[in-house]
């Protein structure tokens, strides 16, 4: 089933219970499976005792489908979203610092206003950038600055929520979803638990 | 007397749910635990030799009865002996509970004495593990660990407690029990369109897995209504009772012929509770061609990670085998009932002296209610291809790791659930060793019910077969008979009686012998080393590609 489907990418959010290596967990399962994590973003969430995981993970349908399945198993995770299967809005944020020299610090300057980027830090050579969007937005600012000399620079990598225009569906359907019944009902139970959060 | 600490609260807990009996090894990380078991007679304690035969002996106890095994080690080398342990209930699906002792929280991640990372090493192979920072909190991460183990797909499950843990006062509350969750019944529109699939089947195949142990009864009876063929994997051997004319065997790298013929020419193959591992389907791509596969089980990552089901169903086994009663009509053909009885006649028949032979002559005197355990080789296999399970649970083999030394402690383990009950091992020369100080553990509580085989082919076996099948006869590193002991003696050192069968006029009276001696005792056949086990699907092969009998040996040269 892995080689019928191009590789591509995969945007998975994971919520956690917040415990010591519910992290480790997750990645060594991916590790395991040789699916390499392209980027990862953690933080809280409104629920206390609750955090969000966003992974973009590169591989075949089939390949990644497998690997929530896998993820849904351990019992720390709430609730497993794949991205793919419904509407989404996602950001990255990411901090570029940038070559300046007298002649180009106004072009610099345009060129992130164009981009709706703040300064957030003014060296008499450097000027360092704050810029979000989606993921092609801070890849073409990046690419805008690159002419000018990039010193250095720090993405986050994605983050993303379920737009709330379809919340209700649900998050976890197969891709032939009439026969599928594998929204498992324990998680729902422990969100119950953790929460109310569904 | 010590106060009611958290040692004392482990075993109170362990208790209020029922756990009777604990398989262990003491060391300096456990022993405010050790210490605690004095003042609770209502556990029963198992000193093994070594922790891998505790936690076997555990994973025995859990085999033969779907109840949870327990199994306590210290830490640091205690607990990272058990881990070929964890790793075989993970792949085998067994329920487990695995306490092990860790140096006081303060020096944990100092590389303290007797210090390891238990939780992180054994994160791949258990279903979950915790360390446990206080002792109020113990008994609920007891009861959750055990919930764990025994729920869904059942599995293994770490507790880690530190040893000022162990010690430190205890001011909570044992809680009862959970409640098991209820089986998972498959969604009706799933039931629905696999009934479709089955009614129009013309040359269906039932096989069954290790997940369907506890479903034997409902699965017969599906298997009876629609007159499906019925395989049993390996794990799945006495889910279907063998002297059903339905029953076609094992299916795989060394299945019945009857089996892998089925699987490749059925339309419709409707597997229960099982993860088509590789050695039973051969080359995936080889597997169950021409069929519309119905994929049913509890665990949903189980269903379309190697072979791809067109109709995937989770559910419990029990539950989904009666839903599928709906309606049955008998579907057997007389061309597929022809076909198959074709394929059924074609099982080669032992040899004349030589391991199948022995392995037969032993399974053949094998009682319905006698349980089975071997080691993993081809002693495994021929006992997997010749015995005749009538019965679920009379079969324990480390089936998903493949570990050598399992058979013997986990007859130990089973014999303990049922006194009355004969364990039988069958075990090789090789693997025997691995855990053969377990002997101490028959003769220090008198087990009496545990009746040792070892088929000796002075060889590892199975690496001597591939060897001379794929890597030209260079038989390296695989011969045993210069440095195997004296096996009657050593049963003799620790007071265990032993018989020796050298042929086939010898074997009747020892094994007559060996079952009679009224305490757990040995019996060795010694046999020839050449002898393969066939049939055989060759690794990376489909299994109609399968070597259905051994190939003409060269006359010179074959032994050692």
């Amino acid at each position: 089933m892995t080689a019928e489907h191009p590789s591509q990418d995969h945007l998975i959010s994971v919520l956690v219970r917040d415990e010591p290596r519910v992290l480790t967990r997750i990645t060594e399962l991916f590790g395991r499976r040789g699916y390499n994590i392209k980027s990862l973003s953690v933080g809280a969430t409104e629920a206390p005792g609750v955090s969000r995981m966003t992974f973009v993970v590169g591989g075949s349908k089939g390949i990644v489908e497998q690997a929530i399945r896998q993820v849904e198993k351990l019992h720390d995770i709430i609730k497993v979203i794949d991205h793919g299967l419904e509407k989404f809005v996602d950001r990255e944020l990411v901090l570029v610092k940038v070559r300046i020299t007298p002649e180009t610090r106004v072009e610099v300057r345009q060129i992130a206003e164009d981009f709706r980027a703040r300064i957030v830090d003014v060296g008499r050579h450097a000027l360092t950038f704050e810029a979000t969007g989606d993921e092609g937005k801070i890849t073409a600012f990046i690419e805008q600055m690159r002419p000018f000399g990039i010193i250095e620079t720090m993405r986050t990598g994605r983050v993303a929520l379920t737009r709330g225009s379809n919340a209700d569906i649900p998050s976890h359907v197969y891709h032939d979803g009439q026969t599928q019944a594998l929204e498992p009902q324990a998680r729902e139970q422990q969100a119950r638990e953790v929460g109310n959060l569904f | 007397m010590t106060g009611f600490n958290g040692a004392r609260a482990l075993w109170a807990t362990l208790a209020a749910h029922g756990v009777g009996t604990v398989f262990g090894y003491p060391g300096g990380a456990i022993m405010p635990v050790y210490d605690a078991l004095t003042f609770h007679p209502e556990v029963r304690h198992i000193l093994a030799r070594h922790e891998q035969g505790a936690i076997h002996a555990a994973e025995g106890w859990a085999k033969a009865t779907g109840q949870l095994g327990v199994v306590l080690a210290t830490s640091g080398p205690g607990a990272t002996n058990l881990v070929t342990g964890l790793a075989d209930a993970m792949m085998d699906s067994i329920p487990l509970l695995a306490i092990t002792g860790n140096v006081a929280q303060h020096l944990i991640g100092t590389d303290a004495f007797q210090e390891a990372d238990i939780t992180g090493i054994t994160l791949p192979v258990t279903k979950h593990n915790y360390v446990v920072r206080s002792a109020d909190a113990l008994p609920g991460i007891i009861a959750e660990a055990i919930f764990i183990a025994r729920s869904g797909r059942p599995g293994p499950v770490l507790v880690d407690i530190p040893k000022d843990v162990q010690l430190a006062a205890f001011g909570g509350m044992i809680p009862d029990p959970h409640a098991r969750p209820a089986p998972l019944a498959p969604r009706a529109d799933a039931v629905e369109r696999a009934l479709e699939v089955l009614r129009a089947a013309r040359k269906p195949v039932l096989m069954v897995g290790g997940g369907s142990q506890d479903a034997s009864a409902d699965i017969t009876a599906l298997a009876r209504a629609w007159q499906i063929p019925t395989i049993t994997t390996l794990m799945g051997l006495g889910a279907f009772p063998a002297s059903d004319p339905l029953w076609l065997g094992m299916p795989g790298m060394h299945g019945s012929v009857a089996a892998n013929r089925a699987i490749s020419e059925a339309d419709v193959l409707l597997g229960i509770g099982l993860r088509f591992d590789d050695r039973v389907t051969g080359r995936v791509n080889g597997f169950a061609p021409n069929a519309r596969i119905i994929h049913v089980d509890i665990d949903a990552a189980e269903i379309g990670k190697i072979v791809t089901a067109h109709l995937p169903v989770r559910g419990d086994a029990a539950l989904t085998a009666r839903a599928l009663m709906d309606g049955a009509t008998p579907l057997l053909s007389h061309e597929w009932r022809a076909q198959i009885e074709d394929w059924k006649g074609r099982n080669t028949p032992p040899r004349a002296w030589g391991a199948a032979y022995g392995v037969k002559a032993i399974t053949d005197r094998l009682a319905p209610d006698d349980i089975l355990s071997t080691d993993v080789g081809q002693h495994q296999m021929l006992a997997a291809q010749l015995a005749r399970f009538e019965k679920p649970r009379r079969w324990l083999t480390s089936g998903g790791l493949g570990t050598m030394g399992f058979g013997f402690p986990a007859a130990i383990g089973a014999a303990l659930t049922q006194p009355d009950v004969r364990s039988v091992v069958i075990a090789g020369d090789g693997g025997f060793q691995m855990t053969a100080q377990e002997f101490a553990t028959l003769t220090k509580y008198d087990v009496r019910n545990v009746k040792i085989a070892i088929i000796n082919n002075s060889f590892l076996g199975m690496v001597r077969q591939w060897q001379e099948l794929f890597h030209e006869r260079r038989y390296s590193e695989v011969y045993l008979g210069d440095s195997n002991p004296d096996f009657l003696k050593l049963a003799d050192a620790y007071g265990i009686r032993g018989y020796r069968a050298s042929n086939a006029d010898e074997l009747p009276g020892a094994i007559d012998a060996w079952l009679a001696d009224p305490r757990s005792s040995l019996l060795e056949v010694v046999v020839p080393n050449e002898h393969g086990v066939f049939p055989m699907v060759p690794a990376g092969a489909a299994l109609h590609e399968m070597i259905e009998t051994e190939p003409q040996r060269q006359q010179e040269g074959a032994t050692k």
